[in-house]
């Protein structure tokens, strides 16, 4: 390994200033990248939510006319998977992964560099218009859902056009951020880790970027017949000239349902490194969660149509859908089964980290378990498209996606930062998160089931009561994440001193450098024995 | 309806235990079709058994993180995986568990409810065709003739906080579809624009109203009473205004009402103007 030893020697010219970020082809710049980018992310996707529920705090229309309200929750959906959810994740795994390898930085860092400086073109494109519209230029964003039902987006005004540009280029965007994490794993982990031995957080992303790079070309091939469908005369989904608009529903669902995974699989992968941390304790049942994480991603890409019970699918596909589905709750089962039993028996303590990574098991666990009644054919229509299904897939997608990356950045902040965060701000936002949640979702799942359809911007009075708690939760849980950034900012400024190996039980080759990391991280490959 | 029976049955209705907590409610609104009873039946299972599931495995959790703690002393212990073929049983006992639940205990049901819901012709007494428009239902009754369409009343000013709400907002419409108690309907829908979807939350039905393609369901309603939903497909701006209103009367006021229809449908084409059928004195589904 001479050449790792050198690493250093061709790179001391560093610009300075802006030029230096956008230049940059360190991971740990454009991992920090990716990470600033998703949180700017997540409170503008959260800001617009908060809109949404403040209208929705009382019947009537009090903030907004219906055209809005459409626009903010399609946005809402659209930037929290793709300008939060997934650039975050995409974040750790730049920022860790070379660490967690022994490697000295990502395989391809031009391409990293190339991937991360669309995103903020793509997310301008995606709500340029809406700030348009809102000094009244233009029709607005776009604002048939962020599912894009088909034949609604074809009607919609050009803001329909800039998200299409908007999804090709982060889908662009994403591919290429797959590439190089399913390059970096197969090429430079260090001598001796198979890839049994490979971290989890590692195999995680594997399956991620593999999905990716199998899902996101057909949502772009998608959005494109869409566009064809809105300018140049086809009829993909026009059923007037030959098309079929369930068509669009299979396209975007055979991308959609792998998606859940690929926000989930990442943190799935982040959460087992936390709880050998803080349970002093080996990873129970390392193989089994490998080859489960395996299975979920194989079995994601043949469920897509439990999406669409409603649209009238044959009774032969329905079955098929609904058995496929349930199949998914095994492997799923099987990475619970191993988590619990990882903290069965351990010596934990309940460090910020530790306190997410829990909160994110235990609300996983109800959305999973709620998956489970959508996934019977002849019962999910009562609950599709009600709040039930909102409420459901929020506890899904938020702890995974939120307190799982929480879980995951606070345990890794030491690291970045080479300070100790603030437990009792780091707990204090746990609690209000755990609290804010709840009081928001919660009450969805109720006047779910009470029969309150989603995506209507005005109820009847009967919904008014749990719609009010709600509310209330949604800004509880909005303002929890000020402290998350403020506890953030505060451990880059300064704060305890933190060791190389931050926290007493942390397991893992990036604990064995100095803390703040080096530029450059494993300047000489670690051996695996 | 006759008087005796409309006040008995709004006295029955009145005074039904469910009628008071309804604005707290946290399940499905009664159930007044057999694929409603049974989404019900299978809802309340489901939610027994997760529930079960959920406070078991995270009871074990919460005790461990009790139990396990470094502040109590406790050492970790070294196990990572099944040592013994015992233990190997007893780790698997948990995922036999689960696929008896997913295939046996709600698999088999599934499979039966499944061959229901899609069964719309055995013994179908009738037809009636469901048109969604952005932003109104059309509802036609092609055997007999008759054809119209459902628009919401409630006013602009209830919606614009410039007037006290009514009891129906967003729930009211000019002309409900009306259906005879005890047959079992044949539903087609479709739509002229986008999809549209047509959900009665106590009739346990939804299905989408795709353009350019015919979709189908069904619904046989066991009692009398005036029946509300909403559209629950996202279809443009007036989405949430698009409600559904269902009148299931007993025959002989169904029959006196397709009569009036015919006759005034043949008096005059443009029958928006018709007098809406009469409204049973309780609201059945609205309160659960």
């Amino acid at each position: 390994m001479s050449d790792a030893t050198t690493i250093d020697a061709h790179d001391h010219y560093t610009p300075g200033g802006m030029l230096r970020w956008i230049s940059t082809t360190n991971h740990k710049d454009i991992g920090l990248m990716y990470l600033i980018f998703g949180i700017t992310m997540l409170v503008t996707g959260g800001l617009m939510i908060l809109g949404v529920r403040a209208e929705l705090f009382k019947p009537g229309l009090q903030l907004m006319q219906p055209e809005f309200f459409n626009q903010l929750i399609t946005l809402h959906g659209l930037i929290m998977v793709f300008g939060f959810a997934m650039p975050v994740a995409t974040g750790l795994a730049n920022y860790m992964l070379p660490m967690t390898l022994g490697a000295p930085d990502m395989a391809l860092p031009r391409l990293n560099n190339w991937g991360f400086w669309i995103l903020p073109p793509a997310a301008i494109l995606l709500v340029l218009p809406f700030f348009l519209g809102i000094f009244g230029i233009g029709p607005g964003a776009v604002d048939a859902g962020w599912t894009m039902y088909a034949p609604l987006s074809i009607q919609s005004g050009w803001g329909m056009d800039f998200a299409i540009f908007g999804i090709h280029m982060l889908g662009v965007s994403s591919i290429l951020g797959s590439i190089n994490v399913i390059v970096t794993i197969l090429n430079m982990r260090a001598p001796g880790m198979t890839l049994m031995k490979m971290p989890l957080f590692a195999h995680g992303f594997l399956v991620t970027a593999i999905l990716l790079i199998t899902v996101m070309p057909v949502l772009a091939g998608g959005v494109t017949m869409m566009l064809m469908d809105r300018h140049f005369g086809t009829h993909f989904f026009n059923a007037a000239g030959g098309g079929d608009p369930v068509l669009w529903q299979h396209i975007f669902w055979f991308m959609g349902h792998p998606e859940v995974y690929v926000l989930f699989l990442p943190i799935a992968g982040a959460i087992p490194h936390v709880l050998t941390a803080f349970t002093r304790k080996e990873t129970y049942g390392y193989r089994a969660q490998v080859y489960s994480m395996w299975a979920i991603g194989a079995l994601s890409v043949i469920v897509w149509a439990h999406h669409m019970f409603t649209s009238g699918m044959s009774t032969n596909a329905q079955l098929y859908f609904m058995y496929s589905t349930m199949l998914i709750s095994v492997p799923l089962a099987v990475l619970f089964f191993c988590w619990i039993a990882t903290l069965w028996r351990g010596s934990m303590s309940f460090e910020t980290p530790m306190l997410f990574a829990i909160g994110s098991i235990v609300l996983f666990g109800w959305g999973g378990l709620t998956g489970l009644v959508l996934a019977d054919a002849a019962a999910d229509p009562q609950y599709h498209n009600a709040y039930f299904l909102v409420a459901h897939f929020h506890y899904a997608l938020y702890p995974t996606t939120a307190l799982g990356s929480m879980a995951a950045i606070y345990f890794w902040l030491p690291k970045w930062t080479g300070h100790m965060i603030n437990e009792r701000l780091g707990k204090l936002h746990f609690w209000i998160a755990m609290i804010g949640f709840n009081l928001t979702f919660i009450p969805q799942f109720m006047v779910g089931l009470a029969g309150m359809p989603r995506r209507i911007p005005d109820y009847p009075l009967m919904f008014q009561e749990w719609n009010m708690l709600s509310s209330i939760g949604a800004f509880i849980l909005g303002a929890s994440h000020l402290i998350f950034i403020y506890n953030i900012y505060r451990a880059y400024q300064g704060g305890p001193k933190a060791e190389a190996k931050s926290w007493e039980g942390a397991q893992g080759l990036e604990w064995t450098l100095p803390s703040p990391a080096p530029y450059h991280s494993f300047g000489t490959q670690p051996v695996i024995k | 309806m006759n008087t005796p029976k409309r006040i008995a049955f709004g006295v029955a209705a009145a005074t039904a235990p469910a009628v008071s907590m309804a604005d707290y409610s946290f399940n499905f609104p009664d159930p007044v079709t057999p694929i409603a009873h049974e989404t019900l039946h299978v809802h309340n299972l489901f939610m027994i058994v997760i529930l079960v599931i959920f406070f078991a495995v995270f009871g074990i959790m919460i005790y461990s993180m009790w139990a396990h703690r470094k502040s109590r002393g406790h050492a970790a212990a070294g196990f990572v995986a099944p040592r013994s073929g015992k233990q190997w049983f007893w780790v698997s006992v948990p995922f036999a568990a689960l696929l008896v639940i997913d295939y046996g205990v709600f698999g088999v049901p599934a499979y039966h409810a499944i061959l229901s819901y899609e069964d719309t012709r055995t013994e179908a007494d009738m037809v009636v065709k469901i048109t969604g428009n952005q932003w109104l239902w059309q509802y036609e009754y092609p055997k007999e003739g008759i054809q119209f369409s459902s628009r919401l009343t409630t006013p602009r000013a209830q919606i614009d906080n410039e007037e006290a709400k009514g009891e129906h907002y967003l729930l009211e419409v000019d002309n409900p579809l009306v259906l005879p108690v005890g047959k079992k309907i044949r539903f087609i829908t479709t739509s002229n624009d986008v999809i549209h979807s047509w959900w009665v939350p106590a009739f346990g039905v939804k299905r989408d109203a795709v353009p350019g393609f015919l979709r189908e369901f069904w619904a046989k309603v066991d009692r009398p009473g005036t029946y509300r939903g909403q559209c629950s497909e996202l279809c443009g701006k007036e989405h949430g205004f698009m409600p559904i209103v269902v009148h299931v009367l007993p025959e002989a006021e169904f029959n006196a009402w397709l009569a009036a229809q015919k006759a005034g449908s043949a008096a005059a084409p443009a029958d928006a103007s018709a007098p809406a059928p009469e409204t049973p004195a309780a609201d059945a589904q609205t309160k659960s």
